[in-house]
């Protein structure tokens, strides 16, 4: 019989400690199997955030570093350019990225580092126990905005692929979802992408994922990815806001 | 090998690339904003790679992403910066990366000033991050010393997997001196040993890491840091002496370029018929406690003398024990103490011990 389907090289045995219903795990397996079969998890190198995912270094077989809250952009700028023949990824969170750690990431992007960010979007701090992130929704109610965000006082949410998408010198930049089975397969191909851009020498490609989180949502999973779909989908649109292909190099004439 | 006049801060920029160093990542900053310069300029002729972080915060994570991957790397900065940097400091102690940092210090506290100081002493070696942990930290007197420590800071680093840093004030920095590299062209790189971040080819994957939920496991980690640190402490601690051969009643204890200065006051009172002794550690951790002991023990009274307000200060009363009464004279803000100033202060000690002013330990007697 032919084999068609087996567990990825690219993540251990070790069960994770995710919450039921949440999409780390399927995010972890996208890109872990990316890794695997574009033939580079012995040369790749990946930095887990400060978050839920705090323990993907357990996850990922492969090296692994546990980075400072929001500085995993900066580790692996240091990683790449140490080791540029390395693959350097990170995967952060919401909290991780767009909170404490803007900063870095948009500095990483607008250097151009031969990196992969894998930035997963679930509109809520989740280890810390619900609290609102940058990318919480207007009205969304967190353990922080417990009468719902309110734009008014703390402001709207924070698109970073559409923000990462400004600057001149990053070459892709993407956001997916993973509410359904339809979104995930187009999401893994959108991961592939971003690694296969770094194996081929592109600089900076940035995959954004949405994702539910169940749990401090207070919702059902099939309810969760209902509310991804009518309140996050609308605001945060999926596609791929950036090619290689779209990118001019004309620095000498200032730039476009 | 021709001694050659240049700058503190550009000659310890040369001295990380003859170590090997080949990897720079920092953020300009005065007074030490010469050493990227430098590097900026050089670091791309020996095949080396430099890059300027958008802060202090980014800088020090690229060092511990540098490290990790098994690659010599350095940052530099001053005061404020080195601030900034001691979330990630905390952490590549924790991972046990060598890195070299080098703190030219300037007068704080805040944004305070840009002329010379020596006010990160507590922070530089009694931790200045959270947790339990401890840099190697060595503070040169001359050009040619930061040359030199340099060097070694890097032989520390790669041998007990630490954090080293450099502490000179704006002066060591801004100064030009004659200075000789013992080592020609670029040393060797690290051995990345079985800890490095290579890619898992050929071997199961390896894990940098600092979080240890389990608290056996936490202080289990604890515990191996002290034993190394407590080898540290009986094998790295290093110092200089001036006219201790001959008997003195008053024990000069300072560091850096303030030891320098001090020295001059010393000179210049042996002319006048005084001996004063004169005792400098290099390593201010690990402090020589014992070896400043010896120096104490043979002096009647002991006069600190340092760039802030009292620092290094509680290290001598530690070496002390208790046994002689200590002056101190400090100086913040940028003034630096002239050796007349500092003869003045030596003398006031001296006279002191003159009025009966002894030792405690003399006077239980």
């Amino acid at each position: 019989m032919k084999k068609i389907f087996s567990y990825t090289e690219g993540l251990t045995s070790k069960t994770m400690h995710y919450c039921p219903g949440c999409t780390h795990g399927i995010i972890h397996r996208m890109v872990a199997e990316s890794i695997v079969e574009l033939g580079l998890r012995e040369r790749t190198v990946g930095v887990a955030p400060v978050g839920c995912a705090v323990l993907a270094y357990e996850y990922f077989n492969f090296d692994m570093f546990e980075a400072a809250h929001g500085r995993a952009p900066a580790l692996a700028t240091g990683a790449k350019r140490a080791r540029p023949d390395l693959i350097l990824f990170t995967y952060q969170g919401d909290g991780d990225l767009a909170s404490i750690g803007m900063g870095e990431i948009i500095h990483a992007a607008n250097r151009g580092e031969k990196i992969t960010v894998i930035f997963v979007n679930n509109a809520v701090y989740g280890m810390t126990g619900g609290q609102m992130a940058p990318t919480t929704m207007p009205g969304q109610v967190t353990t922080t905005t417990p009468r719902g965000r309110d734009p008014k006082e703390i402001g709207y949410p924070v698109r970073m692929a559409e923000l990462i998408a400004t600057l001149t010198t990053p070459a892709f930049v993407a956001r997916v979802s993973t509410h359904s089975p339809k979104e995930i397969i187009k999401a893994k191909d959108v991961i592939r992408q971003a690694f296969k851009y770094q194996a081929d020498g592109r600089c900076f490609s940035f995959v954004e994922a949405l994702s539910i989180c169940p749990t401090n949502w207070g919702l059902s999973v099939r309810e969760a990815e209902k509310w991804l779909q009518r309140e996050m989908l609308p605001y945060y649109p999926l596609g791929i806001f950036k090619r290689p292909e779209d990118f001019k190099e004309d620095w000498k004439h200032g730039g476009h | 090998m021709a001694k050659k006049l240049m700058k503190g801060n550009e000659a310890i920029g040369e001295a990380a690339i003859r170590a090997g160093c080949l990897h720079f990542f920092g953020y300009p900053i005065t007074p030490q904003s010469e050493i990227p310069e430098y590097l900026a300029r050089r670091l791309p002729e020996v095949g080396g790679c430099y890059t300027q972080a958008e802060s202090e915060v980014a800088a020090s994570n690229m060092i511990y992403g540098a490290a990790g991957v098994g690659m010599k790397v350095l940052t530099t900065s001053s005061s404020p910066g080195i601030s900034l940097m001691q979330e990630a400091i905390s952490y590549i102690a924790a991972c046990e990366l060598p890195v070299v940092l080098v703190n030219i210090i300037r007068s704080g506290p805040g944004l305070g000033g840009i002329l010379p100081a020596q006010s990160d002493y507590l922070q530089a070696t009694k931790g200045g991050g959270h947790g339990d942990y401890k840099l190697i930290v060595l503070a040169p007197a001359s050009v040619q010393e930061a040359v030199d420590l340099v060097i070694l800071a890097f032989q520390l680093a790669e041998k007990y997997l630490n954090p080293v840093m450099i502490i000179g004030d704006g002066m060591i920095g801004q100064m030009m001196e004659p200075v000789e590299f013992p080592i020609e062209g670029v040393g060797p790189p690290l051995d990345p040993g079985n800890w490095a971040l290579t890619g898992c080819k050929g071997r199961p994957k390896r894990i940098i890491n600092s979080l240890y939920l389990d608290p056996i496991q936490c202080n289990e980690i604890n515990l191996k840091l002290k034993a190394k640190y407590e080898k540290i402490i009986a094998n790295e601690q290093r110092w200089e002496t001036y006219r201790l051969d001959q008997p003195y009643d008053v024990l000069v204890c300072a560091f850096g370029m303030m030891a320098r200065i001090c020295r001059t006051a010393i000179d210049e009172l042996a002319q006048e018929g005084i001996n004063v002794g004169l005792f400098r550690p290099i390593s201010v951790w690990p402090f020589p406690y014992d070896a400043c002991y010896q120096a104490i023990e043979k002096a009647k009274r002991v006069v600190c003398i340092e760039m802030n307000m009292g620092q290094m200060l509680e290290d001598i009363k530690l070496a002390a024990r208790g046994s002689r009464e200590i002056d101190f004279y400090g100086t913040a803000g940028g003034v630096v103490l002239s050796p007349d100033e500092c003869k003045e202060k030596i003398l006031q000690s001296l006279e002191k011990t003159q009025r009966g002013g002894k030792s405690k330990a003399r006077g239980k007697k």
